[in-house]
């Protein structure tokens, strides 16, 4: 397991959580409050193993229901089956490709949102439904969709500062030396 | 397999958990209320003596009427105390307000809570009345050793008795059935199906149940319907208190 890139994903999920709580501005503009969890699931995902995703799973889904009225531990399941799936066919996506990351980053902000609302109409809660919620969902969408990129890129090039250099391929190409004198 | 336990864990243990993981969060919600003092001071350096003076002379005019009524209110007070004991009513239980922080918000779409910073070592219990200066905020809901969950009026799981004022007409303040994207917008139900609700009227808290004291302004009645083939009304309140730009609020103590 790459640890730097461990520490940083977890510390991006807590910090997401925490700013999720505090900053209030994109729920009093937008009406709806993103989040960055299923974004740093996405790249935990797509560069990560199942380990990893689990990791990031709980530590920032229990964090998130700490801090809000969900009962605990039900943003873990949704977090962890989005991101057990991209992990189990990654090699069948576009995972380098800013683009293939952003519709995945939508498909995954929208799929934790709904997953973990039917888990909580199962459990007997009553979260607060409407027509709006729509429009919430578009706004999670646009969200994931913009910071899932901006997360893999982020995280690839914080990585890449604890790692050792890449060495530059070397121009020598042994099937094309000239060979001197008889064979 | 987590997720399982977790959720199977008992409300009190479940609760404790909570608390314990989001005091993990404490320090940065410090810092975050001590970057917005100084960003406070910074700003009130810079306003100018006139305004100051000017503000000085308002506030002094304030206090002057605010004492004329608090003196009339207690001498209102002591008159029903005694009209109360010549007719061998119970006496009503005083409040005195506690005030605390906002450090954070319900990080999810669904519901509408905060957390204060204030807990049970300050006195705090679930079911407490919350309020800001406009009007009720919401109740208590769990209660931490330093910090305490408020749920906002309008959430699934704070349900509030009220009166309309004009017409003494009783009913429940309940989640919004529609337009959840307007956080002030609550439903007035349970009211009787010839209901003479104007826009405008004013909502207090009936203080039926005994959760919640009695006359603490709630909203204003914006338009109401008739529900249920005609059997019921059903009315919108939009809340006096703006809950997203709340930074302090009080909790009631009895």
């Amino acid at each position: 397991m790459n640890w730097p890139r461990v520490i940083l994903l977890l510390l991006l999920a807590l910090l997401g959580v925490f700013a999720q709580a505090t900053l209030d501005l994109p729920r009093r503009w937008l009406g709806a409050q993103p989040s960055l969890l299923p974004a740093v699931v996405v790249s935990a995902a797509l560069n990560g193993d199942v380990a990893l995703v689990a990791l990031v799973a709980v530590t920032g889904g229990v964090a998130l229901d700490a801090l809000s009225a969900n009962p605990l531990g039900v943003s873990v399941l949704p977090l962890f089956v989005i991101g057990f799936a991209l992990n189990r066919w990654r090699d069948l996506l576009l995972r380098e490709v800013a683009y293939a990351q952003a519709v995945l980053g939508a498909l995954a902000a929208v799929g934790v949102s709904v997953a973990k609302l039917l888990l909580l109409l199962t459990l007997g809660e009553h979260p607060l439904l409407g027509w709006g919620s729509l429009w919430q969902g578009v706004v999670i969408a646009g969200a994931g969709a913009l910071l899932t990129p901006l997360v893999c890129r982020g995280v690839e090039n914080l990585a890449a500062l604890f790692a050792y250099p890449v060495e530059p391929a070397s121009s020598f190409r042994p099937d094309r030396e000239i060979k001197r004198g008889r064979t | 397999m987590l997720t399982v336990v977790l959720l199977n864990l008992p409300e009190r243990a479940a609760g404790r958990t909570k608390f314990a993981i989001g005091a993990l969060f404490l320090p940065l919600f410090g810092l975050v209320g001590s970057g917005q003092t100084l960003m406070d001071l910074g700003t009130s350096a810079l306003v100018t003596r006139r305004s100051l003076t000017q503000e000085l002379e308002r506030l002094r005019q304030e206090n002057q009427q605010l004492r004329l009524d608090a003196l009339q209110g207690a001498e209102a007070r002591r008159e029903n105390d005694r009209l109360r004991q010549l007719l061998g009513w119970q006496a009503q239980p005083g409040w005195h307000a506690r005030a605390a922080k906002v450090i954070a918000r319900d990080p999810e779409n669904w519901w509408r809570t905060l957390l204060i910073d204030r807990g049970s070592r300050d006195g705090l219990r679930p079911n407490l009345p919350v309020i800001s200066p406009e009007g009720l905020v919401g109740r208590v809901a769990d209660v931490g050793p330093s910090t305490a969950q408020v749920v906002f009026v309008g959430d699934p799981k704070c349900r509030v008795p009220v009166v309309v004022r004009e017409t003494g007409e009783q009913g429940v303040i309940t989640a919004p059935s529609a337009g959840v994207l307007d956080h002030r917008l609550v439903d007035l139900t349970h009211l009787p199906r010839n209901s003479a609700l104007k826009a405008g009227q004013t909502v207090f808290t009936s203080g039926l149940g005994g959760v919640l004291p009695g006359g603490l302004p709630v909203g204003m009645v914006v338009d109401s319907r008739t529900v249920g083939y005609g059997l019921s009304t059903e009315a919108r309140i939009k809340l006096l208190a703006d809950t997203s730009r709340l930074s302090e609020v009080l909790v009631l103590l009895p």
